[in-house]
Parts: C-alpha cells; sequence; structure tokens
C-alpha cells in the first residue's frame, strides 16, 4: 500500500547586484537572508539571533545504492553560512553561491503550490529588505530560474517521501522515464542552448532550462555530473522504514500549474510504485539523450529510441503513464496523494497533455515554455527580431525576475491555484498536515527557547537542565490533529516537554 | 457524476475561467491576442533597457 507522499521544494535562486560591480553572491546571498530574518514580524524579530539550523543528521554522502563510488564527489555542508529556520516551518539559508528556500513538509501537491508561492514572497520582501541595508544606488535581485545561460546551472529540488521497503532499483526504472518526458510540461523554457557541440542556430529554443545539465544516468553527485536519479540517501526520517527521493531534473516553475503538476504527477507514479501499479515503464535506450532531446524537440513530435528497439514520442509515453495512473486511481484510491488534489492532478493531467497534443498554444497559460515562447514570438514579431537578438536573451531572463515590476512571468497571463492572500500567510504558518506544523508552531510560541532545529528534530533550551531534542521521525505526525492541543495547553516549554513525554 | 461535483467545488479560480472560455473558443483566442498585445506594450516599458550589458552581466557560481 503507497504511503503519503509527503513532498517538499527547495530552490535555489540566481542573485545579482545592481549598482556595482564590487560584490560577491555569498556575501549578498547572506546579506539578503539577514535582511529578510531581522525584518520578519512574529517571533523571528523578538529574537536577537534567528534559529539556527542544526546539522547533527545531515548525512549527504549517504548513497541510496548502499556502496560509495569510489570517485563519487558527495556534496559538501557549509556550517559557516547563514541559515535560518522560518515559522512556517520551512529553511532559508546560503547553499553554494545561492540564496536558497527549501518549502516546509506538505501533505500533497496543492499545498506545496502554496509554499512554493509563499517561498517566492519571502523572495520578494527579502528583496525589499535589503535595500534598507545597501547604499542608496544598490539593489539585489533574485531570479527563480536555473541556469545563468553560460554553462553555470543551480536547481530547483523536489523531495519525496518513499517506502524503504520499494527496491531502489525500480524507483530509477519507473523514476527515470517519468522524468524524461514530464519536461514536455514541466520546462520553463530557454532560448538557446549550452550544450557543448550544440549552436544556437540549431536550437535557437528549447522547452527546458535543466535538460543539458545532465550527464548521467544514476549519481549521488548534484553539482557536476549530474545524473538523473540522484541517490542521495539522507531521509530526514525514520531510516528504517523511509527513503526521501531528491528530485534535481527540475526547472524552476514561474506557473503554478506547472508546479502542481510537476509535483503531482511525480507524486502519483511513485505511489503507483510503491503498489507496483507502473505494469509499462518504457525503459529508454539511452535516457541522458533522450532527455536532451526531449527539451530541443519543440514540435513534441520526435520519437524517443526504447530499450525494446520500439520507438515512442514523450507525449505518447505521457499518455500511457497517465492511463495507467487512472487504472491505479480507480483500484486503489488516491490516499497516498490527498484524495481531492489526487483527482485535480489527474483531470488536469489529461487537459494539459490534450492541449498539448492538439493545439499547444491552448495550454500557454498553464505551461512555461509555451508562455515565455509566446512572449517571445510577440515580441520578434512586433519588432522583426532574429533569434540573435540580444533582447530575446533579455526576455528569457526577465521571465523569472521575481520584481513585481519588472516580472515578466507576472504579466504573461499565467492561471494560478493559489490565493496570494492565502500565500502571504503561508509565509508565516505552516502547514496544518505534516510535522512542520510541529516545528513552525514551536518557533511562534517557544522561539525564545529553543536552541536548534532542523526536519526532523528541536533542540529546546530549558533553563537549568542539559539541552532536550525532540525527535520528529515521523513526517506524517506533529499534525494539528496530533499536537494542536497539546501545544495550545502548553504555556511553557517545560510544560510542552512534560506533556511531550520527552 | 459525483466526481466533477467535487472537481468543482474546490476553491480555483481556473475553474470559472474555464468554464466561461470553453464555449467560445475564436471568442477567447482573440482576447488572448487582445491581452498580447497588451503585454507587449507592457515589456517594451520594462524589458531591461541595455539588453546587451544585462544579458552579459548575468553570471551566477554554479550549485546543485
Amino acid at each position: 500500500m503507497a504511503i503519503p507522499k509527503i513532498v517538499g521544494v527547495e530552490t535555489e535562486l540566481g542573485i545579482m547586484v545592481r549598482g556595482t560591480t564590487e560584490w560577491n553572491p555569498v556575501s549578498a546571498s547572506s546579506l539578503l537572508i539577514n535582511a529578510y530574518v531581522g525584518s520578519e514580524p512574529g517571533s523571528l524579530d523578538e529574537r536577537s539571533t534567528p534559529v539556527a539550523w542544526d546539522f547533527i543528521d545531515e548525512m549527504p554522502g549517504a548513497d541510496a545504492r548502499e556502496f560509495m563510488p569510489e570517485f563519487a564527489m558527495p556534496p559538501e555542508i557549509e556550517t559557516h553560512l547563514v541559515n535560518a529556520v522560518l515559522t512556517n516551518g520551512a529553511r532559508y539559508y546560503v547553499d553554494h553561491a545561492h540564496p536558497e528556500v527549501s518549502t516546509p513538509e506538505c501533505r500533497d501537491a496543492l499545498s506545496a503550490v502554496l509554499y512554493d508561492r509563499a517561498a517566492e514572497l519571502i523572495a520578494i520582501d527579502s528583496m525589499t529588505a535589503a535595500r534598507s541595508a545597501l547604499p542608496p544606488d544598490q539593489e539585489i535581485i533574485l531570479y527563480k530560474d536555473n541556469t545563468d545561460r553560460k554553462g553555470n546551472a543551480y536547481g530547483t529540488h523536489e523531495n519525496y517521501l518513499v517506502d524503504r521497503s520499494l527496491p531502489f532499483g525500480q524507483i530509477i526504472t519507473g523514476a527515470t522515464i517519468h522524468f524524461v518526458t514530464r519536461q514536455i510540461f514541466t520546462g520553463s523554457g530557454k532560448v538557446g542552448t549550452e550544450l557543448p557541440g550544440t549552436t544556437s542556430e540549431a536550437v535557437p529554443y528549447q522547452i527546458t532550462q535543466r535538460a543539458e545539465h545532465f550527464e548521467e544516468e544514476v549519481g549521488l553527485e548534484t553539482t557536476l555530473k549530474r545524473p538523473i536519479i540522484n541517490t542521495r540517501d539522507e531521509p530526514h526520517a525514520d531510516s528504517t522504514r523511509y527513503r526521501r527521493l531528491h528530485v534535481i531534473v527540475g526547472d524552476a516553475n514561474m506557473s503554478q500549474v506547472a508546479t502542481f503538476l510537476k509535483v503531482g504527477t511525480t507524486s502519483i507514479i511513485l505511489a503507483m510504485l510503491e503498489d507496483h501499479a507502473l505494469l509499462r515503464a518504457h525503459p529508454l535506450a539511452d535516457p541522458v539523450r533522450a532527455m536532451h532531446q526531449v527539451s530541443h524537440d519543440l514540435t513534441l513530435a520526435r520519437p524517443l529510441d526504447l530499450e525494446s528497439g520500439k520507438k515512442m514520442t514523450a507525449l505518447e509515453i505521457q499518455f500511457d503513464l497517465l492511463e495507467q495512473a487512472t487504472a491505479w486511481a480507480s483500484e486503489r484510491g488516491l490516499a497516498s496523494v490527498g484524495e481531492e488534489t489526487g483527482k485535480l492532478v489527474l483531470e488536469r493531467w489529461e487537459r494539459v497533455l490534450t492541449g498539448l497534443q492538439s493545439d499547444p498554444s491552448t495550454v500557454a497559460d498553464q505551461v512555461d515554455w509555451l508562455a515565455k515562447k509566446r512572449v517571445i514570438d510577440g515580441f520578434r514579431e512586433r519588432h522583426d527580431a532574429g533569434w540573435d537578438d540580444t533582447r530575446l536573451r533579455a526576455l528569457d531572463l526577465q521571465y523569472h525576475d521575481l520584481r513585481p515590476g519588472k516580472s515578466l512571468a507576472a504579466r504573461a497571463g499565467l492561471e494560478t491555484l493559489v490565493d496570494d492572500e492565502e500565500a502571504h500567510l503561508a509565509k508565516h504558518e505552516p502547514p496544518s498536515d505534516t510535522r512542520a506544523y510541529f516545528r513552525g508552531k514551536c518557533l511562534q510560541k517557544f522561539g525564545d527557547s529553543i536552541v536548534a532545529a532542523n526536519w526532523d528534530s528541536i533542540v529546546f533550551d530549558v533553563g537549568d537542565d542539559p539541552l532536550r531534542r525532540v525527535p520528529m521521525l515521523e513526517p506524517g505526525r506533529g499534525t494539528v490533529e496530533h499536537v494542536g492541543n497539546l501545544l495550545d495547553e502548553s504555556d511553557t516549554v517545560a510544560e510542552l516537554l512534560a506533556k511531550l513525554g520527552a | 457524476m459525483a466526481e466533477r461535483e467535487q472537481i468543482r467545488k474546490t476553491p480555483s479560480r481556473s475553474d470559472e475561467k474555464t468554464v466561461e472560455e470553453t464555449p467560445a473558443n475564436s471568442e477567447s483566442g482573440e482576447k488572448l491576442k487582445a491581452e498580447l498585445d497588451d503585454l507587449l506594450d507592457e515589456i517594451d516599458e520594462v524589458l531591461e533597457t541595455n539588453a546587451e550589458d544585462f544579458v552579459k552581466s548575468y553570471i551566477q557560481k554554479g550549485g546543485q
């Protein structure tokens, strides 16, 4: 039986400082996050220092294949950089040379869209807060994209809770086919190419930002020789029961529908794998090549070579995955991905695939690469601009500009799934239906007594006693249903800990 | 039937829009075109003025 597909999205943002050439991305990211945390209303602004992230259980070198390949480069943890926990249960920190927001754990795809939008609003507030910390002629600008279009990529990662008893080999087979073919609706679009040996004349525009940065089928790396399936085995939960599938192939989406489908369809595929219901996985002859091919094929008509010797297009494979998902849903139900949300995902998946098949322009309000292309095509026509016109590259970048006054995505007529009013609340309020509720509410109510927190524990300082660590190894526990009353009835941390039996 | 009703009940602004737009395809096509014209007017206003410098100076350190 498939387990609840608890999910989170982490986004590394592109960063620029305007008005000076003397800046460095690490200090700018730190300044930005500190400015935001300092300006935060609620419990955080009353604290002299924000609650720090606790690194005790981070093991980025652990490999799901249970061995450490000789030449693998596990990602390093940078403990000295700014690293804050927010009252909505999210983590906001400097990763490599980028500000990164990790949403709290969400129970379904719609909740992930809400907290992804909240993360955008946090980034917007951060840019505003940073202005007062900078000289008046300088400004920090954030871009929600994945590449500088010069060969340097940064990630938007998804994380899914998966049953430990599902063999990793089955995840590799089932997830790979989806990751390669889902690009037709998850791609954010890019002008030109970054693939060595390919020219922008041959590829003036492509479906995704990230595809060309993938070189391997399976591996532990995330910053070089990126693999389609990342094997990082760091569950941030009870490791005897769970794994966390760390998905690094996705684009940052400006379209809420694209985020919804990216997270929703992947949750369904993983739940189907747990139920052994993915009967036709259509293994590809060369997944990495297929990944690039799908991204380069704007016609959606070029077939991919399958291991079996047959050929299918990404769209045909997606329709078959949808058909299997629909059969699985009617047989096994959608509880694992959220009943209501699961239905909406299936319905939207069909609607978008049908649109892509019959007339892609009909889904240009839902799919980023089409929304961006519509703007670029309109601009080219109006200004009689060729594909080599630099203004098209500027449009491409500015689509991802998070400043409301400059963002082209905000002007591209994209459909929204969540209210901004609700998303503004979600900057401060955790989801009620995962352990993020406990983390966020403890920070709101007992922030002064929290020394550190991370995904699966909180460390409390209760005065004279030694520090007390409360483990949270079950991502589905610590919800309002489990601990709402207990938190309401506790006036002090000591009371809370006594009631928890900690 | 019950499934359809449940889908409609969810609080999504998009549902109303879809219901409005589906019956008249040509009408919605014209509406989209008018929207695009407005958008292009706006882009001409907000687009970074020195595209060349803007694109060239956007250099990021690689991340994950």
